[in-house]
């Protein structure tokens, strides 16, 4: 017998219980107390860089690959996916370790990581999702007499934005993840309090760092499934 | 009106080049139905394609109510000219309503008489538009989708519509159902259409001209009643089917063929009366008729010679009425059901319109094959 869902509910909701219990009992919590203001500090830092190499990456990211899915990029469209292919093979600690060889340290540099790590799902998913868009409907629209603009704003974009939103998702799934990376090249961030917790083996401020940081991972991926159910159109969206 | 001159296209492909429509001419009057039939790739998708230039033609002209099309800007031609295709292409990610109304909105019509202009044309179709105007295409079964297909073409009223196989994927018996409701509604609306199909059997029903196409060339162009009787060469003959004097059944109704002053008389007459009025008409049976008018039976002049008395004792059961309305093939269907040589015709109350036997319906289909037309025939043609 499969448990029903309000039992799971009620055993998960017992299990954060009982770790509260522990964490609050062993004096973790006072421990990352002790941080606060560290916490609150690095976590802007944290969040400013996500939302601005992630904004960058989506702002970048769509319209290259709606350029690249244009007919008149065809022949050339497969070769900078390629490019880009072989882009999302390096790991994202060596784009920022180059990154910094040729932007120096500090913000710049994990700036510019951060949204080459992001930028490579925007722009795969945008290509290949308007190519998915079924040809009789382009033929339908242009057949009416849209112009090409309008094909591609009111056919074209609507019915690949599901795909597109995976996209988004991915690299900012990524781009969070990759994010307390950026202490390792002067970026600030979380990762400041986990890898200087790991190095001094103090696991309250290595928590102090993991905690906000997992939250936080969980919330963009909250919100981009709340923006993906709520912002595409009904009649293409799976999810409803 | 559409009128193609010369009109070609040929594709340059490495080795050689195709011609997928070899100076096409034609003309489609206003308010006719024109069917470009063929197998496939003999370029009738092609030649309509070239009239809203989603494929640009290499050579020719086209006329659109006498206005040569060429000076015309792309865009600007397509929102004028309604177009339905095969996979219907309605927008997933717009209502039924903003379906509709986008070649209107294209044109800058008020939002709101788009609406209503949607809204009309939903009823027009059987769809309840309170029910339908607000759901998703996705939301709508196969037959459904299709007629919102053709409403949508219909939006802005264009004088000329280009249809491409538009019932073609819908199941046999809807595709019935739909392609009737669509030729009501042409009835009214009197559109000059075009209209790409595989099937001659679809071709003979909604066609006004046929126009045979084999290699992008026309082989015939011609009434369906025309191609059927008389193909112009082996490949149309070989087309249209070795049936195509049967496919002819359906172009004619009963009420055409069927004699309406056909002797009656009433089963409380009496039997010399009966003889009396057979014998004016030169027939050798009556109808039955009750006091409504309604067949109910029949009597034959041998049984009745030389009798006396009332037609009810030498009266017969009908096996079967026709409806005027029907075709001939639904009346051919019922005379060998029943293994008659003659039908008695009801009107649409049910009262007896006629007969209409056997020799009739031959002669019907021997009509156009007389020396008049034939010659009449042989002046057309090039």
């Amino acid at each position: 017998m499969t448990p029903s869902p309000g039992l799971t509910r009620g055993l998960a909701l017992l299990l954060v219980f009982l770790l509260g219990i522990w964490v609050a009992a062993s004096g973790l919590l006072e421990q990352i107390a002790l941080y606060r203001d560290d916490i609150a500090y690095l976590a802007r830092q944290h969040v400013v860089l996500v939302a601005s190499s992630g904004g960058a990456a989506i702002l970048a990211g769509v319209p290259m690959g709606v350029w690249l899915s244009r007919p008149s990029m065809e022949r050339h469209a497969e070769t900078v996916m390629q490019v880009f292919n072989i882009g999302t093979t390096i790991p994202t600690l060596a784009v920022i370790a180059l990154s910094m060889m040729v932007l120096g340290i500090g913000f710049p540099p994990a700036f510019f990581g951060l949204f080459v790590a992001s930028l490579l799902p925007i722009v795969r998913n945008t290509y290949a999702g308007l190519l998915a868009v079924p040809a009789h409907l382009k033929e339908a629209a242009t057949g009416m007499g849209m112009t090409r603009r309008q094909v591609l704003v009111r056919v074209e974009i609507p019915n690949a934005l599901y795909v597109v939103f995976s996209g988004i998702r991915t690299a900012m799934a990524v781009n969070v993840g990759t994010t307390p990376l950026a202490f390792l090249i002067g970026g600030g961030g979380l990762g400041e309090l986990i890898f200087t917790g790991i190095d001094l083996m103090d696991t309250g401020m290595l928590l102090a760092g993991a905690v906000p940081t997992a939250a936080l991972a969980v919330a963009v991926d909250f919100l981009m499934g709340q923006a993906q159910l709520r912002l595409i159109p009904k009649g293409v969206n799976p999810l409803r | 009106m559409i009128r193609l001159e010369d009109l070609t296209k040929r594709f340059k492909t490495p080795g050689a080049d195709i011609v997928a429509a070899d100076r096409v001419n034609m003309e489609v009057p206003t308010g006719e139905i024109c069917i470009l039939l063929g197998p496939s790739g003999c370029g009738k998708t092609t030649a309509l394609k070239m009239i809203n230039r989603l494929i640009p033609p290499t050579s020719g002209k086209i006329y659109i109510d006498g206005r040569d099309t060429s000076g015309l800007d792309d865009i600007e031609l397509r929102r004028n000219i309604g177009y339905v295709i095969q996979q219907i292409g309605l927008f997933p990610n717009m209502t039924v309503e903003e379906n509709i109304c986008v070649v209107p909105r294209l044109l800058g019509w008020d939002i709101r008489k788009a609406r209503q202009r949607a809204a009309e044309l939903l009823d027009l179709v059987g769809l309840d538009p309170r029910q339908f105007l607000r759901r998703y295409p996705k939301e709508l079964s196969g037959g459904q989708q299709q007629r919102v297909g053709v409403i949508r073409a219909l939006a802005a009223d264009p004088p000329v519509m280009l249809m491409d196989e538009p019932f073609g994927a819908i199941d046999p018996i809807n595709r019935e159902i739909i392609q009737d409701e669509f030729l009501k509604m042409q009835a009214e609306l009197k559109k000059t259409i075009m209209f790409v199909s595989h099937d001659i059997d679809e071709a003979v029903k909604m066609g006004d001209k046929i126009a045979i196409f084999r290699a992008g060339r026309i082989e015939q162009y011609d009434s369906p009643d025309m191609i059927l009787a008389h193909p112009a060469n082996a490949f149309v003959a070989d087309f249209v089917g070795a049936d195509r004097t049967l496919k002819r059944l359906r172009l004619l109704t009963a009420e055409a063929v069927a004699t309406a002053d056909a002797p009656v008389t009433s089963r409380s007459a009496k039997v010399a009366d009966a003889l009396q009025q057979m014998t004016a008409a030169g027939a050798r049976r009556a109808v039955v008729i009750d006091g409504d008018h309604r067949p109910v039976g029949f009597v034959t002049a041998e049984e009745m010679s030389g009798a006396a008395g009332a037609v009810r004792d030498f009266a017969h059961p009908l096996p079967a009425t026709v409806p005027l309305r029907a075709d001939l093939r639904a009346v051919v269907s019922e005379m060998f059901a029943h293994d008659t040589m003659w039908l008695a015709c009801t009107d649409d109350r049910g009262r007896f319109a006629g007969i209409i036997t056997q020799p009739d319906v031959t002669a019907a289909l021997r009509a156009t094959y007389g020396p008049e037309k034939d010659a009449l025939r042989r002046q057309e043609a090039p």
